[in-house]
């Protein structure tokens, strides 16, 4: 289906720039170098200093003492957060609330950029896409402001329900509500704006596939199933993959952390806001600086992993 | 497949269009009628509550329009705690500004000489920058840094951690790459050092991405709340988002019996309204430059 062209060759042995010094390498881009010099500081300091500062899950930390902490404790934190059973909901918690977010909006989001696909309108494309992807710029706080206002026991779905003779739920305090809010409010945010990716690949469709397909008496549906669809799986598959990498994630941190309560820690509680309650609150630095370095070894992983199949698939990858 | 089917094409084709796509057409219209209430209905209600009296909320009459309509709440957290909201919105004014302009400024100076090819230490550079994305520093580490750095109610905490976004970097490196190198190549022959190049050929040409990622990190900065809440104390230097959220979640433990006694509901969407409105007004007009942005970071996707 897809026209693969050869690769040219960028640098033939005629044209490769010849070898020079490093010194006359230096001398030549100056310039250059010392734009990126700051950054490059930057990402030092404040990027892999932290990164370095990981060394505290396995040295003790105490408010005062070294970034570095001050005395070896070897695998100590991490034995004890594998025998805490807060960890483990917070882990499987995690996997769960990312991976339900993920299998709803996913298709939710292909559904819909489709949809739009199909408004022959412009003007109305547009006002629909402006409105859809509004959400998407509205802080967490907000964001969770308006859920607990729309879900607060006088608020209007818990209107709705008296009216129609429910009872009144108190949502946010009721842990078998808390996976359902965190989709419903995730799918609201963050539908419209998850379409842009596809959108821009369905205008790459060229139009003559679909008079092509019309000729040999496709209906519209068809030409969906068999032009659109094909033409955006690049994209589907890498996002897709992509998606999976970020499963063990706490990108979801903030709107969890604004949303849950003691009541619903159950179902709720991350292994991000779990970091954060027990480093910032507790005080046990190493212990949550632990926890932290597990997970981000284990995103590292799923990212790589997931980075490397979305090249082998689609041979895009997006970093 | 029909093999050797010949076009004429130069008549314009006109297709038929089915029943069932017309029936589709009119349901697809509907559900987008549908979705777009969805998005905005929660605004609206927002707005609603914040005009509304306390009672008529409390009393769940409050649903689409204003109950005892009154500009009285707006008036009181404009006012309450000796106009502390005032002075946590102009925070969040001077942040955002501040942010933004050192953010662009270290932004562009990296990815534009990450965007020459020539240069030989981007191969240890570019990786450099690109393992950030796959590894971060947790959330401790980052706060012991920033601690020991003396850098606790100082405003550069709530500047620093969010000012180079990799993803942002990558955005604007894979833009510069497309400014011609010819063009540099000439105003360097006219007597242009690189920097001169950078400067007045290349950021010139760039000045769509330049305006996309000023939107990204406005919006981030506008935004952000959490990075106050770790390292600013003082509620007078609070940016606005935080102390929306001290407003929202101050009921979070005692969602049941005590709501009532919390703050009321039209304060907390008055305060809501009065964060979110800059970016809702503006938006609708910016729009595109945002979906631009992101068009150019799905050209490799």
């Amino acid at each position: 289906m897809s026209v693969r062209t050869k690769k040219t060759e960028a640098y033939t042995l005629a044209n490769r720039p010849p070898k020079e010094s490093w010194g006359r390498h230096f001398r030549k881009y100056w310039q250059l170098y010392a734009m990126m010099a700051l950054p490059v500081l930057y990402y030092i300091i404040f990027r892999y200093l932290p990164m370095a500062g990981n060394i505290i899950a396995f040295r003790r930390y105490r408010a005062g003492s070294s970034i570095f902490g001050d005395e070896w404790r070897g695998l100590d934190y991490f034995g004890q957060f594998i025998n805490d059973s807060n960890f483990w909901q917070a882990f499987r918690n995690t996997l769960l609330l990312n991976f339900e977010y993920l299998i709803i909006s996913f298709p939710l989001t292909i559904i819909l950029a489709l949809l739009l696909n199909e408004i022959k309108n412009v003007r109305f494309k547009k006002v629909v896409q402006t409105i859809s992807y509004l959400p998407h710029f509205i802080s967490m706080v907000i964001l969770a402001g308006i859920v607990r206002e729309l879900l607060s026991t006088s608020g209007p779905i818990n209107n709705l329900l008296t009216s129609l003779g429910f009872d009144a739920i108190s949502f946010i305090s009721l842990p078998e509500w808390f996976p359902t809010i965190f989709v419903t409010s995730g799918v609201w945010q963050g539908i419209g704006w998850g379409t842009i990716l596809y959108l821009a690949a369905m205008t790459g469709i060229n139009p003559e596939l679909y008079e092509a397909a019309a000729l040999d008496g496709a209906n519209k549906f068809q030409q969906c199933l068999h032009v659109t669809i094909p033409a955006i799986l690049p994209t589907i598959a890498t996002l897709l993959v992509l998606n999976i990498g970020q499963l063990c994630g706490s990108a979801a941190f903030e709107k969890v952390f604004l949303l849950y309560n003691p009541t619903t820690y159950e179902t709720a509680d991350i292994i991000g806001t779990y970091v954060y309650r027990m480093g910032l609150v507790s005080g046990n630095f190493s212990y949550a600086t632990a926890v932290g370095l597990f997970q981000g070894i284990i995103n590292l992983v799923l990212l790589t992993a997931a980075n490397w199949a979305s090249k082998r698939l689609t041979g895009s990858s997006l970093y | 497949m029909a093999k050797a089917k010949t076009i004429d094409t130069s008549k314009p084709m006109k297709i038929k269009e089915s029943t069932g796509y017309r029936i589709f057409t009119v349901c697809n219209t509907i559900l987008m009628v549908i979705i777009c209430v969805v998005m905005l209905y929660p605004f609206v209600y927002l707005v609603a509550q914040s005009f509304s009296s306390a009672e008529a909320i409390l009393a769940g009459k409050v649903s689409l329009l204003p109950v005892d309509f009154s500009v009285d709440t707006y008036a009181h957290v404009i006012q309450m705690q000796n106009y502390i909201f005032v002075r946590n919105y102009a925070n969040t004014i001077i942040y955002s500004i501040l942010g933004t302009v050192l953010a662009l400024v270290f932004s562009c100076l990296l990815a534009y000489p990450l965007s020459k090819r020539e240069l030989r230490a981007n191969k240890v550079v570019g990786p450099f920058v690109i393992f950030t994305m796959y590894f971060a520093a947790g959330m401790i580490p980052n706060y012991v840094l920033m601690t020991s750095l003396g850098l606790k109610d100082n405003v550069l905490a709530f500047v620093i951690p969010s000012m180079i976004s990799t993803y942002y970097v990558i955005l604007m490196r894979s833009f510069f790459e497309t400014v011609p190198r010819e063009l540099e190549e000439a105003g360097e022959i006219d007597g242009l050092s690189m920097w001169g190049a950078f400067l007045h050929v290349a950021l010139p040409l760039s000045k769509p991405i330049i305006a996309t990622m000023t939107l990204f990190y406005l919006v981030q900065y506008w935004n952000n709340w959490f990075d106050a809440f770790l390292y600013l104390s003082q509620q007078e230097m609070w940016p606005v988002a935080y102390q929306l959220r001290n407003l929202i979640s101050t009921s979070q433990n005692v969602q049941d019996a005590a709501e009532a006694l919390s703050i009321n509901a039209n304060i907390k969407s008055c305060a809501m309204v009065l964060t979110a409105a800059p970016i809702i007004c503006v938006y609708p007009f910016i729009q595109r430059y945002f979906v631009q942005g992101m068009m150019l970071g799905g050209v490799k996707g």
